[in-house]
């Protein structure tokens, strides 16, 4: 008799994912279904996809699924979990979508306490558009928009999201993990996986930034933008538990 | 069909009084419409409402000649009294109206702090007590209309019903109509 | 049983009763009795209410809630309905059934805050980007800022489409005599399959708007429009006053048509067949009827509102193919001044009718 060794989790599908080679939007995907999974909470999931390039989320996932404006996903959220408070609800944003036009929407939904689980995924630049200057760009790093590199007197600072929510009373779990080894990526998946079992046990908001690649827009080799991200992005955004009411901080 | 126009300084009660005359109104299963003046008031601090008491539908809750005008400070006189409809009639306090405007015939002046013994706060009430007869609306109904505008403040409540009725009296002893 | 109800607070009280559960709003005049009245009563009834922190964020709780099945409201008035429309055409591209509250204020940009319709061709013509029509209802009473609260529910649910009560600051702020329809039951209300509210492993519900394929999203429009089109027919609701006979017919909306009503009972005693024609959905608009009139007596017809020539181009397209070729002339209070009647009256009796609002 054949043993199962691997199985696709419930709540993704058999759609081949349109992401570049080596972005780590599938590894979140996953890890958002097996978290889930692994909690026995899959029957009234609702995602919501943000504007970016994982705009077609809904098209890997099982679930119900909202496809929310350029920023607005976790006021969509706000308004499904209104509706229906006994559901799970995920919101998938990426660094464009949160924290440049969709400020507002994710520091209120946090400081609401509004019961979900976000998932940010921070890579420093805007994939779908072509490589522009995120708010979350490095200094010295280079994009289509600040083609000689980041210059803070020039183009400002870059945001850091997790520092920035934690410092408010309303949310209950916020993190900053990374997926650039498989180390991380089990980091990653057990936050993920205390977002959401806080969320059913309705504790409130959590957050959990994942740094992430873009190989293409990095203009970098898949193994090389994995490397970026080990060295350089984790050096200028600490991973780390932010704030975890569980723990008391 | 009544068109009114109640007008004076914040404070001085006057949404309240057009308030009650609507409610008094709805009371006798009249159609009545109140619209207030709202927002920052730009013309010197003064707030205004109009009132329309009808048998028919009311047409327009905006009044181009009002019947009756309460005018408790000197710009809602200046404002209003010129579009005074034929025949209409205007209130003031007869302690603060200039002579020449309480010498006019169509002038109703009423010592509102003597009806009131001195409750500032309790003028518009003993106005509205005046205005009855003119309104055609009975005193039951403008009881009714004092208590409900204050049923969050039942303090006030009997004070306010005496101003009303010394408002009343006050009419039918000087032979208003 | 009849109140004294202001405008805001009959729409409110008339939304609970059709069985909104979710509003979400932002504080701006001449409109805030609304959120003020449902952060309390929302409590009393089980429901859902969040001051947003913007009306951009607050329009998208209302594309969450409604497009996971709850009946869904928002309100605000002129410059907060600008930002809301970026999310008002998600909604309804997505084909999310809710109801937007529009209490206008004079504008462009801050303007001021009293009345206003100047937002007509924002509300009627699909003031967010792509092609999209709502269902505009412009009440001209309290009690029919109820009723037609009410019917909107109803008629987004119909059509999955979100539906604009046009007002202005005078009908938010005015109290008249009123009856709110009787309450339904939410739970037996008719279950939405399409809605987005947890799948329990079944079929996949997506709400979104996104068609990458020209050809699909043709086929998008496509239904869209025949929705729009099947609300001419079924929805169109207007209502004439003494146009029997009238050679010159006022066509007004709203608070406006009240105003006209007593300018049309002042003309008429001054010996001027005056009637007045008064559209109660903007969109769609009852071009048909204007049409009529023109083939019957009406010579003359003056758009009455408080724009700068909005009301009037659909007037004129009302007469595209009209053969008598009748007269039309507008007279337009705006910046939050309103017309009186006599000042309507006036007007008509001077004989001078233009095509331009300014004097």
């Amino acid at each position: 008799m054949d043993k199962i060794v691997f199985t696709k989790p419930k709540l993704l599908n058999d759609t081949p994912m349109h992401y570049c080679p080596g972005c780590t939007h599938g590894i979140v995907h996953r890890l958002i279904a097996e978290a889930l999974e692994e909690l026995g909470d899959t029957d009234h999931v609702i995602g919501i996809a943000p504007v970016g390039c994982a705009v077609f989320a809904y098209n890997y996932f099982t679930c119900d699924m909202f496809q929310a404006a350029h920023g607005r996903a976790p006021s969509v959220a706000t308004g499904v979990k209104r509706a229906n408070p006994d559901s799970t609800v995920f919101v998938y944003q990426g660094d464009g979508d949160l924290a440049s036009i969709g400020m507002a929407e994710i520091v209120h939904a946090a400081t609401r306490g509004e019961n979900m689980t976000v998932i940010f995924i921070n890579n420093g630049i805007y994939g779908m558009t072509g490589g522009q200057m995120a708010p979350t760009t490095l200094p010295g790093q280079k994009t289509t928009t600040s083609q000689g590199g980041r210059n803070p007197l020039e183009h400002g600072n870059p945001i850091k999201i997790c520092e920035m929510l934690s410092t408010l009373t309303g949310p209950a779990y916020i993190a900053r993990t990374s997926v650039h080894d498989v180390k991380a990526v089990r980091n990653t998946r057990e936050a993920i996986k205390k977002g959401f079992r806080m969320q059913r046990e309705k504790k409130g908001f959590s957050l959990i930034e994942i740094l992430s690649t873009c190989p293409t827009n990095f203009h970098m080799s898949p193994v090389a933008a994995l490397e970026y991200v080990k060295t350089v992005g984790c050096e200028a955004y600490p991973l780390g538990v932010y704030k975890d009411v569980e723990n008391g901080f | 069909m009544k068109q009114i126009i109640v007008s004076g300084f914040g404070g001085q009660g006057v949404l309240s009084l057009g308030l009650m005359l609507s409610y008094a109104a709805m009371k006798e299963n009249r159609n009545t419409s109140f619209l207030p003046s709202y927002g920052p008031e730009m013309r010197g601090g003064t707030a205004n409402c109009s009132v329309v008491i009808s048998n028919k539908e009311v047409a327009s809750p905006v009044i181009s000649r009002p019947d009756l005008l309460v005018a408790f400070n000197e710009p809602s006189l200046v404002r209003f009294l010129p579009a005074l409809n034929e025949g209409g009639r205007f209130f003031v306090d007869s302690e603060t109206a200039k002579k020449e405007v309480i010498s006019r015939k169509d002038a109703v002046a009423v010592p509102l702090d003597k009806l009131c013994g001195n409750n500032k706060k309790g003028h518009n009430i003993a106005m509205l007590g005046v205005m009855l007869g003119f309104t055609g609306l009975k005193l039951e109904s403008a009881e009714y209309a004092v208590q409900y505008v204050f049923k969050n403040k039942p303090q006030f409540i009997e004070a306010n019903i005496a101003c009303l009725h010394a408002g009343v009296d006050y009419a039918l002893k000087a032979g208003l109509k | 049983m009849k109140q004294l109800l202001k405008g805001n607070e009959a729409v409110a009280e008339a939304a609970i009763a059709a069985g909104c559960r979710c509003f979400f709003g932002y504080p701006i005049t001449p409109q805030n009795e609304i959120p003020e009245y449902m952060s309390w009563r929302m409590k009393e009834v089980g429901g859902h209410f969040v001051q947003a922190e913007s009306e951009v964020s607050a329009i998208n709780m209302v594309y969450g809630a409604g497009g996971a099945g709850a009946r869904a409201m928002t309100s605000s008035s002129s410059p907060g309905v600008s930002l809301k429309q970026e999310g008002i055409s998600y909604i309804a591209g997505a084909e999310v059934p809710c109801v937007i509250v529009n209490m206008m204020r004079a504008g462009p940009g801050l303007g001021g805050i009293q009345p206003s319709q100047s937002d007509y061709f924002q509300a009627t013509k699909g003031g967010g980007h792509g092609d999209y029509r709502m269902l505009v209802y412009a009440p001209s009473s309290v009690q029919e800022a109820a009723d037609l609260t009410y019917k909107a529910f109803f008629r987004a649910d119909y059509y999955r489409n979100p539906v604009m009560i046009l007002g202005d600051g005078m009908l938010g702020q005015m109290m008249e005599p009123a009856q709110i329809p009787e309450a339904v039951d939410v739970n037996s209300l008719p279950k939405k399959s399409w809605a987005a509210k947890g799948n329990n492993g079944g079929k996949q519900r997506v709400i979104n708007s996104i068609f990458m394929n020209p050809d699909t999203l043709e086929a998008h429009n496509a239904h869209l429009t025949e929705k729009y089109e099947e609300m001419k027919k079924l929805d169109t609701m207007f209502e004439h006053y003494r146009t029997d006979d009238a050679e010159v017919v006022l066509v007004a909306y709203g608070i406006v048509a009240r105003i006209c009503k007593a300018a049309v009972d002042m003309l008429r005693e001054s010996g001027i067949k005056a009637g007045l024609f008064r559209p109660i959905t903007l969109f769609p608009f009852p071009y048909g009827e204007i049409a009529k009139l023109s083939d019957g007596a009406a010579k003359t017809f003056v758009s009455v509102e408080l724009s700068c020539g909005q009301l009037i181009e659909d007037v004129k397209l009302g007469l595209f193919d009209s053969k008598n070729r009748p007269e039309v002339g507008i007279f337009a209070r705006v910046g939050g001044n309103v017309m009186k009647p006599e000042d309507v009256a006036e007007y008509i009796k001077s004989g001078r009718i233009t095509q331009s609002w300014i004097k």
